[in-house]
């Protein structure tokens, strides 16, 4: 089993291997021609991969969200940004590599990016705390955007985490204000918000950098209320029931652009960003440019009111 | 059985043995900290605090309001609204059946209480979650309610408290519930731009999505004693450090403690001390329960907010 493939792309990774196979085989005799079966492999392979993406569950778009190749902010800020500075610290009490943010330029122009970032491989995981942030995290990231208010810079957020820490000092050091607090400075934050969901979209560790002007999803990401598995063990008391779980809360960008609670799906290559990280990078920046410009024609009050109307608008019930 | 009863026809005998034994059901309660025998209806009237210990039991969010507000004056905020099935979830159960069966046994028709009324002869708008209706999980009832009271507040240019009890979101209306909680805190931030006070009183339990949301946002925060308060549950917590976790961990006294709440009230003094501190963030004369109300306005219909304003800072000048 290839481990850089998810269990679902097993046929993909066994037909990718026999086309290396036949590649080698090319090099070393001249004699047998064999181009046009790799040719048709391929075409096999990527009919193949779209017929297996066309109808992906949400439990496999969850796994690909998480996938251990999958882009991660920093992969991204590497290409879509240039003269990126990162900025350290709350002022408060300490750095969270799990949070991070800079000043830097999309295309020439000036922005304040803040993100959770995941780690590569296991050292740098635990570094990382696997994406997970802690209040001084959320701190940071607050103190940015007060920043980016004061200099008329907009925000960038990218969202990947699988919620925010469960920890001891997390909560010691007041988790619930930290989160809280983001939510109610970005509600009237007097500048422009553009969040962006790159992977796990994990409740209130998402939302904590997710309240903007715009709510845009990668294609393969996710945004929900509790994990899958968190859902499952405690709806269904059966982690394994987290396929259910994850058909029952609507996770997909997909279908949270039918309930119109994000704004634009931005497309990943065939198999997922991985695959392709500068295609996906290329279309997150046209994406960001794109919602920027348009956003750069709303006087800041009105920016500032339709953001508010838009949370006012969150949710479906009845009224008699 | 004695002689005499006895001697009594058999028909008779059932009778007095049923009359004797037909305590009625719950008239009994037990403390869960001290163990204490403790007659219902008078732990009805000591608002579920144990004479004994003093442990605060839990208290259902109507009940809360009743002892909290003055008799007068109260008109409840958000009846019209009531719970929908967004996305037709379905675990073991429905979601429209787990409603309807919580909007029975709680007789609430969702898990957020608002009434507008006085505390003390101070008008607010008081807002209390019931823990029974689902756990006091907020989904889009309890979010729209929340904002409702927020905005009734700002109409009347009143306080408003609110007393939490709450698991968090509301996992039925997946995201629909997450985003509660933005909606939630970008009123108080409007709240706030009026210069209103919201005074935040966390009780026993309130976790997750709703202590990181409306009630960490407090002007003031309170809790009551030895209330659990949290984002993270401790099983959770458990599970992610492996290790078990120490006394008193995330109950109200710690977060004193780490500076994330201003003071524990005792629930039978949360009328006096919370009217006491609406009146000095506005500006009014001290109340006292052996006075008439200072602060005996009620403002009803009143669509201008300037002319109210105007009415309610007169002291100051």
């Amino acid at each position: 089993m290839n481990l850089n493939f998810l269990e679902f792309e097993q046929p993909i990774a066994e037909l990718e291997a026999k086309i290396d196979e036949l590649r080698h085989v090319n090099h070393s005799s001249d004699e047998i021609n064999i181009s046009d079966e790799i040719a048709h492999l391929q075409t096999k392979c990527q009919d193949l991969t779209r017929s297996i993406f066309s109808s992906l569950s949400s439990w496999q778009i969850s796994q690909l969200a998480r996938h251990p190749q999958r882009p991660y902010m920093l992969d991204y800020v590497k290409l879509i940004l240039t003269d990126f500075e990162e900025l350290h610290g709350d002022r408060v009490f300490g750095d969270d590599a799990a949070m991070v943010g800079g000043l830097g330029r999309l295309e020439g122009r000036p922005i304040v990016v803040i993100g959770q970032q995941k780690g590569r491989d296991t050292k740098e995981k635990i570094v990382r705390n696997f994406g997970m942030p802690r209040p001084e995290g959320y701190r940071k990231a607050l103190r940015l955007m007060n920043m980016a208010e004061r200099f008329k810079l907009p925000v960038l957020t990218f969202i990947d985490t699988p919620g925010a820490y469960p920890g001891v000092d997390a909560e010691e050091r007041g988790q619930s204000e930290a989160i809280a607090r983001n939510l109610y400075v970005m509600s009237s934050l007097r500048t422009p918000i553009i969040c962006t969901i790159i992977g796990e979209g994990g409740s209130g560790g998402a939302l904590g950098i997710g309240m903007g002007d715009r709510l845009c999803m990668l294609e393969y990401s996710t945004y929900s209320v509790i994990s899958p598995e968190g859902c499952a063990s405690i709806l269904w008391k059966d982690a394994e029931k987290a396929p259910e779980a994850a058909e029952a809360m609507n996770i997909t960008s997909e279908k949270l652009k039918d309930l119109e609670l994000i704004d634009t799906i931005i497309s990943e290559p065939l198999g997922g960003a991985h695959r392709n990280i500068e295609l996906t990078a290329q279309n997150l920046s046209k994406t960001l440019q794109d919602n920027l410009k348009e956003l750069d024609q709303i006087p800041i009050n009105n920016l500032v009111e339709n953001r508010y109307q838009r949370f006012m608008e969150f949710g479906q019930f009845e009224e008699n | 059985m004695t002689w005499f009863e006895k001697l009594l026809p058999s028909r008779i005998r059932t009778d007095g043995r049923k009359s004797k034994h037909s305590v009625p059901e719950g008239v009994w309660s037990k403390c869960p900290v001290c163990q204490a025998v403790l007659y219902s209806p008078e732990l009805e009237r000591l608002m579920n605090v144990c004479p004994k210990c003093s442990h605060h039991l839990r208290i259902g969010g109507r009940k809360r309001l009743e002892t909290f507000l003055d008799p007068e004056n109260r008109e409840e905020i958000g009846i019209e609204l009531s719970p929908m099935d967004p996305l037709k979830f379905r675990d073991s159960k429905k979601y429209k059946d787990r409603l309807l069966q919580k909007q029975k046994l709680t007789g609430e028709k969702d898990a957020l209480i608002v009434i507008k009324g006085q505390v003390k002869g101070v008008p607010l708008v008081t807002a209390a979650f019931e823990f029974e209706f689902m756990g006091g999980s907020m989904g889009s009832v309890v979010g729209e309610k929340f904002v409702r009271a927020a905005n009734t507040a700002i109409k009347y240019y009143i306080p408003l408290i609110c007393f939490s009890a709450s698991g968090g979101a509301r996992m039925q209306e997946a995201l629909f519930s997450l985003m509660q909680m933005a909606k939630t805190s970008a009123v108080l931030q409007k709240m706030s731009q009026h210069g209103l006070p919201f005074i935040s009183v966390l009780t026993d339990p309130t976790m997750g999505g709703v202590s990181a949301s409306l009630a960490m946002l407090g002007d003031i925060n309170i809790a009551e004693p030895n209330a659990l308060i949290g984002f993270a549950g401790p099983r959770v917590i458990e599970q992610t450090v492996r290790e078990t976790l120490p006394e008193g961990f995330q109950r109200s006294e710690f977060l004193l403690e780490h500076g994330a709440i201003d003071m524990i009230i005792d629930r039978r003094e949360m009328r006096d001390r919370i009217a006491s501190l609406l009146t000095i963030l506005t500006h009014q004369q001290p109340t006292s329960p052996d006075e008439e109300p200072s602060w005996p306005v009620v403002i009803q219909d009143l669509d201008d907010e300037t002319e109210v304003k105007n009415e309610l800072h007169e002291d100051e000048s």
